[in-house]
């Protein structure tokens, strides 16, 4: 019980809108068709563009022909690699702190050599789409294919042909961890070891709005305006501004509606950069939206890890030792400007994360190879992690004989233990992994499931149960991308302003692509500051109108941006009260705001209206003391600085029917608990938890970009690569441990990315305890029929 | 390239355009009437954010040429609502908070509306075979699942 006489805390005052599920307001526009997605707008003169892409996933380029190209109806301009090459700085896939870390120069089109499959090798802009690509069909590319580099491990073998011509070998970077020593508790025999081979098959976001961009160029005033899909404008305004030298002011970047991006759009893409340069060099608007063909080959994909690990416990189930090498193929070049080394870095970092390790030792090696490009997407490396720490654990426990919750409960960091240092030297602090595997166990009620399976798996339909305990980095520092150099804020902005009618302006720089942001920036400021929600209008999205900042991504929305609203609603609260108190003769720390009013603070007696307030304010200033000056506008910022990551924790687990005669796997249940801090908008956090699991377990069960050896992606439709539909999926049933972060006031940590991070590990372990029985299991995602069936053995691999 | 006119009704309105013969009619309702509420997501009917209602079915317009469409009388997105009154669905995905970045919302919508036509009173099953040809890719779809419950409900009633 809360004690009486304490202040009320921020958010238990009368109108704060934390914790509530506010509807969204944006909601409305997109349930009408009104949304204002990139290909929606029609500017006049508008060009469309449309690219060739190689065929071939390694081939040097002979030559290119476009004259036939640029006869064809419509066209208004060809360009090859060449025609862009005084037009635009190339751009460089490196961080300074991942050490070593290489990545050769890139241009928006390839030049001489074509590095996969998919890559643009020239661009037709024409008066519309469809003409742009009967265009493209003209063009003449002579090439002479080259062997490609396909496989990650293979391609560091002294005999593997090396892509990149400057470099001895096909690695881009590697890191190796030492905490402790692991040879000792290997070589125990009193030691039980457990040792797999992982593979994690390549996805993809597949936004359903592709990649969009329309480009505006001002000759007179030498201005850019990109109309921008995407999830952070700053950052984006920077890259064009370097490459194409122009000054960065010059540069506005504007993102309405985004059609999902789940950190698929916001890299640095040629197609992009080369639609901008058309634009500036035709003086005209020029608008690219990428096809879903398009999107399969040149989104960026995620994952490819090959992974062999290794996992020793004591006979009490403790963890002794966790060893693990990790090969991952990044395509040809490390992504620009986040770099394609980073999912490496996190696997490295996180995995046991949850647990108590003294003794790790972690090698990741980053491999150049001719397919798409891989980078960060959502849950960057928490998949890959959690599943190798969490499925080693799994099958330690079998071998044990010990239940796997009860592996856990001895192995997990202790609630009370934080600030605690893990041994790969990340700090953790206000987690909560022993409150959530028990709050887990109660909310699916596990000894029931344990017992109905035990009685219930007797014929050829096999059902399994897997958990996971997870971590998230949300909330990063400039530790994350600023300090290796990359134009990538990690502070955010947010200015509130009050208007002449008492209703709220709120600006900041986070940005909106389905979360709800817009919502929860209106949910803070309406409750901080004391008005109504229905009074209080959000911009995102565009450089020119909101301070500057990171944008949305890394799950840092919320926290950060969050915090910047918080702090700037409160700072403008003190500025209102200050000018009331003179207007009311009064004292500033005897008032307050609420629903729209200054009252009083001791008896919430109403003293006169915000509207009031602004009229006398804005239009009768004269009946202020002349040395007053009302600043009824706030701007604060805010960035972690006490940690370089807020991490938040959860457990899940999953309930899977896997049917043994055709290797079908069913998702029966799913459940998480997850602590993601303070709760801003309960029904906004829930679905995106849900939507990040769905993702999860689409990565784990369907979702494969498949390549041949010679490097050609085989299913770049929606025909053929597998998503989750409705009819899939199974109920998502989600509880929260509040446990708030230190960091900051609104306590917020981040919630996107732990549905798809630890989803996989759930599936997967649940997967192998329906096949434990018929001594099989699997280690690959996604665990496809065909898989499943190999490790029955019921088919060949 | 040859123009062809085409004449249609499209929510309630008739309308006469040129495209050329190749035209999907998914791009002649946005590029040609600026019905932008009618998405394209894959080109290839997977997704599912093309889904208008043709002539009392629901159909994937990027599947039809926008010539295959003469004469058809058309309801998309923009038209479901009565004036300022949102249809049902479109109140129910907003309550269940059945949407994220909304762009497979519109087709997720319309595919809705066939689905309560045929099940008035749908089960889950039938709520989840309906929405099996629309793919969202943000939500967990259990709220939109939700949603078409409580659609359904209050028309009913």
């Amino acid at each position: 019980m809360a004690n009486k006489n304490a202040p009320l805390h921020l958010f238990d005052r009368p109108n704060s809108y934390i914790g509530q599920s506010v509807p969204r307001p944006e909601a409305h526009n997109l349930l009408a068709g009104r949304g204002q997605y990139v290909d929606d707008l029609q500017l006049p003169r508008m060009l469309h563009a449309a690219f060739l892409r190689s065929p071939y996933a390694h081939a040097d380029i002979l030559t290119i022909d476009t004259t036939a190209a640029a006869d064809s109806a419509g066209v208004v301009a060809v360009y090859s690699g060449a025609d862009f090459a005084d037009q635009v700085t190339p751009w460089v896939g490196e961080l300074t702190h991942l050490t070593g870390l290489r990545s050769p120069p890139q241009m928006p089109l390839a030049i001489d050599t074509a590095t996969w499959q998919g890559e643009p090798v020239a661009m037709v802009v024409a008066s519309s789409r469809a003409l742009a690509e009967d265009a493209c069909a003209l063009i003449d590319v002579q090439y002479q294919p080259r062997e490609a580099v396909c496989d990650p491990v293979a391609a560091l073998l002294p005999e593997s042909p090396v892509i990149h011509s400057e470099y001895k070998n096909n690695l881009a970077w590697e890191r190796d961890v030492t905490a402790g020593d692991v040879e000792p508790a290997f070589a125990d025999p009193a030691n039980t070891v457990v040792e797999q081979v992982l593979r994690f098959g390549r996805h993809t976001g597949v936004t359903l709005e592709p990649r969009s961009s329309v480009v505006e160029f001002n000759p007179a005033e030498q201005t850019l305006t990109y109309h921008y899909s995407g999830q952070a404008p700053h950052m984006m305004q920077a890259v064009l501004a370097k490459h194409m030298q122009l000054p960065e002011e010059n540069i506005r970047i504007i993102a309405r509606d985004v059609g999902g991006s789940f950190g698929i759009k916001i890299h640095t893409y040629g197609d992009d950069i080369a639609t901008a340069l058309a634009a500036r060099l035709l003086a005209r608007p020029v608008k690219f939206i990428a096809d879903r063909l398009e999107s399969f080959a040149s989104d960026i994909h995620a994952r490819d890890h090959h992974i062999k690990a290794r996992l020793a416990v004591t006979s009490d189930g403790t963890i002794a030792a966790l060893q693990m090498y990790d090969y991952t193929g990044i395509g040809p070049y490390s992504m620009y400007p986040r770099t394609s080394a980073i999912e490496c870095n996190q696997i490295l970092n996180l995995t046991g994360a949850p647990y108590k390790i003294e003794n790790y030792h972690a090698n990741g090696k980053v491999v150049f190879q001719n397919k798409n490009m891989m980078c960060q997407y959502r849950a960057v490396g928490h998949p890959v992690a959690m599943a190798v720490a969490d499925s080693l654990l799994e099958q330690a426990a079998r071998e044990i004989k010990m239940d796997v919750v009860e592996i856990r409960r001895r192995n997990l960091i202790e609630d009370n233990a934080y600030p605690v240092v893990s041994a790969t030297g990340m700090k953790f602090a206000d987690l909560s992994h022993q409150q959530a595997l028990e709050r887990l166990v109660e909310l699916m009620q596990y000894e029931k499931l344990r017992k109905q399976q035990s009685t219930a798996n007797e014929n050829s339909i096999r059902t399994g149960i897997g958990l996971v305990s997870m971590v998230e980095v949300t909330n990063p520092s400039p530790m994350f991308y600023g300090i290796g150099g990359a134009p990538i804020s990690a502070q955010d902005g947010a200015t509130v302003r009050m208007d002449a009618a008492g209703a709220l302006h709120v600006s900041c720089s986070i940005t909106e692509q389905g979360q709800g942001t817009n919502t929860i920036i209106a949910q803070v400021a309406a409750g901080v500051f004391g008005v109504d929600i229905k009074r209080v209008k959000v911009t995102t999205g565009d450089t020119a109108t909101t301070p500057y900042g990171g944008g949305t991504w890394a799950s840092r929305g919320a926290g950060i941006g969050g915090e910047a609203v918080l702090l700037a609603a409160d700072a403008l609260k003190q500025q209102v009260l200050e000018v009331a108190a003179i207007v009311l003769q009064s004292n500033a720390d005897s008032l307050d705001i609420s629903q729209g009013n200054v009252i009083d603070k001791s008896d919430s007696a109403q003293r006169m209206s915000l509207d009031e307030l602004g009229k006398l304010v804005y239009y009768r200033g004269s009946e202020l003391p002349a040395e007053v000056q009302p600043e009824f506008v706030a701007t604060r910022h805010f960035r972690v600085s006490d940690f370089p990551f807020v991490f938040t924790n959860g457990a899940m687990a999953a309930q899977v029917e896997v049917d043994t005669d055709t290797g079908i796997v069913k998702v029966l249940d799913f459940w998480v608990v997850e602590d993601c801090g303070r709760v801003i908008n309960p029904k906004l956090v829930d679905e995106q938890i849900r939507g990040g699991v769905v993702q999860g377990i689409g990565g784990a069960l369907f979702e494969e970009c498949l390549y041949s050896d010679d490097g050609q992606l085989l299913n770049a439709t929606m025909a053929d690569y597998l998503v989750p539909m409705a009819g899939e999926m199974p109920d998502i049933h989600i509880a929260h441990i509040e446990t708030p972060t230190s960091t900051s006031t609104l306590g917020a940590k981040g919630a996107g990315e732990a549905g798809t991070g630890g989803a996989p590990a759930a599936i997967l372990n649940a997967i192998n305890d329906a096949l434990a029985p018929l001594g099989a299991s699997i280690h690959t995602m996604p665990a496809t029929p065909e898989r499943i069936l190999q490790a029955l053995g019921e088919v060949p691999t | 390239m040859s123009l062809v006119t085409v004449n249609l009704t499209v929510n309630q309105s008739a309308r006469t355009f040129e495209v050329e013969e190749r035209t999907l009619l998914a791009d002649a309702l946005r590029d040609e009437l600026g019905l932008t509420g009618t998405h394209i997501g894959c080109d290839t009917s997977q997704c599912g954010c093309c889904t208008i209602t043709m002539n009392g079915d629901s159909v994937k317009s990027c599947t039809l040429l926008a010539v295959q469409a003469e004469g058809a009388d058309i309801t998309t997105i923009e038209g479901l609502a009565d004036g300022d009154k949102l249809h049902p669905l479109q109140t129910a995905f907003s309550a269940c908070h059945g949407l994220q970045c909304g762009f497979c919302t519109p087709g997720m919508i319309m595919a809705s509306v066939e689905l309560l036509k045929q099940h008035p009173d749908p089960s889950d099953e039938q709520i989840r075979e309906g929405l099996s040809g629309n793919l969202c890719r943000c939500t967990g779809y259990t709220n939109i699942e939700a949603a078409v419950r409580a659609a359904a409900e209050a028309m009913r009633n």
